[in-house]
């Protein structure tokens, strides 16, 4: 038996449906952001978009996404450019301790986010540093870093160093080869990388708790709005927003990646 | 420029190190510079509102020794072990699926299961929340279909649900290593195993399995050691009996207000889960040697 010239296999079956659990929990949040129902259960009982439409005079909310689109901002921003560093460090560059210095650059990944909270609310109050959206996109870019860098480190595997070489040959400077070769050559993986690092940031939770002060982000905001039992159908709907605007972002980079990659493989 | 410099910047040692520093000093000031710091405080006492810098131990027999943290560093840990397994033994046959049979889909596969990770880590844990909850999907589900008279108490608020909840979040991380160390197998290996009469079960268990052993490792340390500080989910979900060593270590740094103890608890964790996880990395590798 084939479907869709693809013919099933145990293995193939459960990972269709592994898939869909995955999918399923996070699917709910829209389904039920459209429900007309103070909470939500089965069955459904109506279809309507007040909760969307009470989200658009909610001042608190439209201050925490203003919070969080400035954190994604800057800490894109700046985690792709300490990204493109330790990319092309490790792809282009041997040296002694290469290892050693990748291996901690991507540490936060592997440790439990608390810790990593913890510790840096500890040495910013130490040094009196007063928390604010500035400490919260300190948090984020450490935290961001690792996942630009994997971005990254594929872009620069695809480029071709001789074109850098023939640029210096050609007579240009550093900063002219880098603007007129290399930026252009990695664009797309700089793209994906801000909107990946943007995502992050815009969903990342313990960090932005920890550090955040008197200014939350969305995911700090929705935290605070839990203990209202009567506030859920808002979150729901907020939180799809989120979801749509995070996959949105998350499928034009996957697509920018691999436009690129397509690319690059054509060239050879 | 300088002579000096120009031969210095020669050397590839030095130039490597010039342009991986920007992020390494990032990361030395603002994630190894505070754990040093917090190591400092957790041999330091709080004292009412000062800290008193003389060295002792006694933060840390508080958190080894006193019931209630020791309770919760057990129970987070047995938490963590549960959910790394389990993770694993779900996620192997998708990576295995994904490197054998992806085909040209490989890289849609891998991002479509990447993407819930990469997204909604909050709202994930509040829609288990909605799902398992007393009046929640399942229950009121159940309850319109007739299946049961009352809503099922034994499904929210307990450690079951933690660990459903974090074995959700955690699963595509644990598949990406896996499906790298099935994929870089030599496949000849196994024409090998076939030609030598192994049938499919045998040659799994003495080739496939023991060869991808390393991304099984690699799982299970990625899974194991930040779930054992999870706070949300806990939190969210945990109720009374779910409460994590997260949720007592947060208390320190806020309500409770004693930092010195706060510290002590976050490095007895990472130290008793980075012990027991080496521990389980040395079963795994003297189980692999007994399969051959």
């Amino acid at each position: 038996m084939k479907l869709f010239g693809w013919r099933p296999s145990l293995l193939g079956i459960y990972t269709v449906i592994f898939v869909i659990i995955l999918y399923l929990p996070v699917a709910l949040l829209p389904v039920f952001s459209f429900n007309d129902s103070a909470t939500p259960k089965l069955p459904l009982v109506g279809f309507t978009t007040k909760w969307y439409a009470s989200l658009a005079h909610n001042s608190t909310m439209h201050q925490a996404a203003w919070n969080s689109l400035v954190v994604g901002i800057s800490t894109a921003i700046l985690a792709t450019v300490l990204g493109v560093c330790a990319a092309r460090a490790t792809t282009r560059h041997s040296f002694r301790g290469k290892a050693s210095a990748a291996g901690l650059i991507m540490t936060p990944l592997f440790l439990p986010e608390i810790i990593v909270a913890i510790s840096l609310l500890v040495l910013l109050l130490a040094i009196g540093m007063p928390l604010s959206l500035f400490t919260v996109i300190l948090g984020h870019v450490l935290f961001c870093v690792p996942y630009a860098i994997s971005v990254l480190v594929a872009g620069f595997e695809g480029f071709d160093p001789s074109l850098e070489e023939a640029s210096h040959d050609l007579g240009a400077g550093v900063f002219e080869t880098m603007r007129r070769v290399t930026l252009p050559v990695l664009f797309p993986s700089i793209l994906s990388s801000l909107l990946v690092s943007f995502t992050i940031s815009l969903d990342e939770f313990i960090l932005a708790f920890f550090l955040s002060g008197t200014d939350p982000t969305l995911p700090v905001y929705i935290w605070g709005q839990l203990r209202f039992a009567a506030k859920l159908p808002n979150i729901l709907a907020l939180g799809s927003i989120m979801l749509a605007a995070s996959l949105l972002m998350l499928v034009l980079a996957e697509f920018i990646r691999r436009r690129a990659e397509r690319r690059v493989s054509a060239q050879v | 420029m300088n002579r000096r410099v120009q031969l210095a910047l020669a050397n590839p040692t030095v130039r490597g190190w010039l342009v991986i520093s920007p992020p390494l000093v990032y990361a030395l000031l603002l994630l190894v510079g505070p754990i040093l710091v917090v190591v400092a405080y957790s041999f330091w006492t709080q004292d009412y509102l000062e800290i008193r810098r003389e060295f002792t131990l006694d933060n840390y027999r508080a958190a080894l020794g006193e019931p209630i943290y020791r309770d919760l560093l057990m129970r987070s840990l047995w938490i963590s072990a549960t959910v790394s397994v389990v993770t694993v033994v779900l996620s192997y046959p998708v990576a295995y699926f994904i490197s054998f049979r992806g085909g040209r889909f490989k890289s849609l596969w891998l991002f479509a299961i990447t993407v819930p990770f990469w997204s909604g880590y909050l709202l994930r844990i509040l829609s288990w929340k909605v799902i398992l909850g007393y009046n929640g999907i399942i229950n009121s589900g159940l309850l319109a279909l007739g299946l049961i008279k009352e809503p099922l108490t034994s499904i929210l608020y307990n450690a079951n649900a933690v660990v459903i909840t974090l074995t959700h979040s955690w699963v595509a991380f644990a598949i990406l290593p896996i499906y790298v160390s099935i994929e870089k197998i030599d496949r000849t290996l196994l024409e090998a195993a076939d030609d030598l009469g192994d049938g499919p079960l045998r040659r799994f268990l003495r080739v496939t399995l023991p060869l991808s052993m390393p991304g099984i490792v690699a799982a299970l340390l990625i899974v194991m050691i930040p779930t054992v500080g999870d706070y949300v989910t806990p939190r969210l979900v945990g109720g009374k009996d779910g409460v994590m060593i997260a949720n007592a270590i947060q208390a320190q740094f806020g309500k409770a207000s004693n930092w010195p103890l706060g510290s002590a608890l976050a490095i007895a964790t990472m130290l008793v889960v980075s012990t027991m996880a080496l521990a389980g990395v040395g079963l795994l590798y003297g189980l692999r040697r007994l399969l051959r």
